[in-house]
């Protein structure tokens, strides 16, 4: 099936205005702050990465009509369905029908100040040299995920840069997404000018830096 | 209480218009007697997880409270103003941001690997996640919705200056503005300018000027009045 993303929305002009809420309530009902437990708890489940959350949150199909709560719920239940963790048995009945599948951890209370103390850092150790440096100029691919989660938003595809930070190697979020694994390399931080991305109308005093993977990025 | 009217649909089959940048209840004041649709989802989505034994019902209150307690932008606002008066913190703070937080004992989940930015009079730094809502939680904790909305997703990357203005910033023209979009797992902290008129104020007194935008770059940091 094609992989769609619903979540990259750099630069789109048709979204609206930007509307700042004042004397915002970290929730805003009482399921918000479940939400956000059960999808921290089921993280720490270890049963998906990081990266597949990411990917199964933005290919709903209604995700600009959704709150981000939602969104997150949308996510975890197809996370959870794909996994057979929970099934369309159990969601229909509003209670637990079908028996439970293995997990590798289940985070206690207790365990809870270690284990977000601890995160989920994605550095890894370099098994080879860096293709690129800080000040070198890069273009970034506009190929090189044809099919599937990225992390190269398309207002950043097939531009030209320069290298300003080199962060080591991390963890490959669009290996990662998948069954592939880490698969780490090399992560860069690039800037752009505000005018090599949106052209004339961009504000020549701007700019924007992504953190680009070093298989985005071939030698400008 | 309850989410915006949205929920009342199955939005799964409900296509909005694209300019929802509101999810706010607070102008609605209904009878709570009835769950809204999103709160039987996940209260039966609790029970299921629950009844498996996949979550600790425990912990989930544990995290929440972690959040509404612990981890919020005051962690962030004590990060800037120390950067604001120790000099050698602030060069380290820019070195390794990750570190000099964790001097402060800030670290974790979603700021494992922190980068801070400063503005200078040159210029201004402004931080989004056009993929989704990568956030620095550890100095600044969960995400405000319009941080994490469609229309801030859109306009921060092509018009940064048109944001400041919907927050009622006005920056020089000639000032430079530098976005950091979070699209791998570093996540940005900006440190904001220290406002003129604050000398010989205390650490503790600065860090109350320092607000949750100041921080992610659509504010800046201002001297109260009776400071300036």
């Amino acid at each position: 099936m094609t992989y769609v993303t619903h979540a990259d929305l750099g630069g789109r002009k048709d979204l609206g205005a930007v509307v700042p809420e004042r004397d915002e309530p970290l929730f805003h009902a009482p399921w918000e702050a479940r939400a956000l437990a059960l999808t921290l708890a089921m993280g720490a489940t270890g049963s998906w990465t990081i990266d597949q959350s990411r990917a199964a949150r933005e290919q709903q199909s209604g995700y600009l009509g959704m709150s981000y709560y939602e969104i997150w719920i949308g996510g975890l239940e197809r996370l959870m369905a794909d996994r057979g963790l929970v099934t369309s048995a159990d969601l229909a009945a509003g209670k637990a029908v079908d028996p439970p599948q293995p997990v590798a951890r289940v985070l206690t209370a207790q365990n809870v100040p270690a284990v977000l103390a601890r995160g989920g850092p994605t550095e890894r150790e370099a098994s080879g040299p860096a293709r690129f440096a800080v000040g070198d100029r890069v273009k970034t691919s506009t190929t090189a995920i044809p099919r599937g989660h990225t992390r190269l938003p398309r207002y950043a595809q097939g531009k030209t840069g320069t290298i300003t930070h080199c962060h080591g190697v991390h963890v490959f979020a669009d290996a990662n997404a998948t069954l592939a694994g880490e698969a780490p390399e090399w992560l860069y931080t690039v800037r752009f000018a505000g005018t090599e991305l949106f052209g004339a109308e961009a504000d020549p005093a701007t700019s924007v830096s992504v953190d680009a993977w070093e298989s985005y990025l071939s030698p400008a | 209480m309850h989410d915006d009217h949205d929920h009342d649909h199955d939005h799964h089959e409900h296509h909005h218009d694209h300019g929802h940048g509101h999810h706010h209840g607070h102008d609605h004041d209904h009878d709570h007697s009835e769950l809204s649709p999103m709160d039987a989802r996940v209260r039966a989505l609790e029970t299921i997880l629950v009844e498996k034994g996949y979550v600790d019902p425990a912990a989930l209150d544990v995290l929440i409270e972690t959040y509404e307690t612990k981890v919020g932008p005051h962690n962030g606002a004590r990060v800037v103003a120390k950067s604001w008066v120790d000099p050698a913190y602030r060069a380290r703070l820019l070195k390794d941001a990750t570190a000099a937080v964790a001097e402060l004992g800030y670290m974790g989940r979603q700021g494992e690997h922190l980068v801070a930015v400063a503005n200078t009079p040159d210029t201004h730094n402004m931080v989004v996640c056009t993929l989704c809502s990568c956030y620095p939680w550890p100095v600044l904790g969960l995400p405000p919705v319009w941080y994490k909305s469609a229309p801030y997703r859109a306009k921060a990357v092509r018009d940064p200056r048109g944001v400041l203005a919907d927050f009622g910033v006005t920056l020089p023209a000639a000032k430079a503005i530098k976005v950091w979009d979070s699209t791998a797992e570093v996540r940005y902290l900006v440190i904001p300018e220290r406002p003129a008129g604050t000398e010989g104020m205390s650490e503790d007194a600065l860090a109350a000027l320092v607000t949750r935008d100041a921080m992610i770059g659509t504010g800046i940091a201002r001297a109260t009045e009776t400071a300036a």
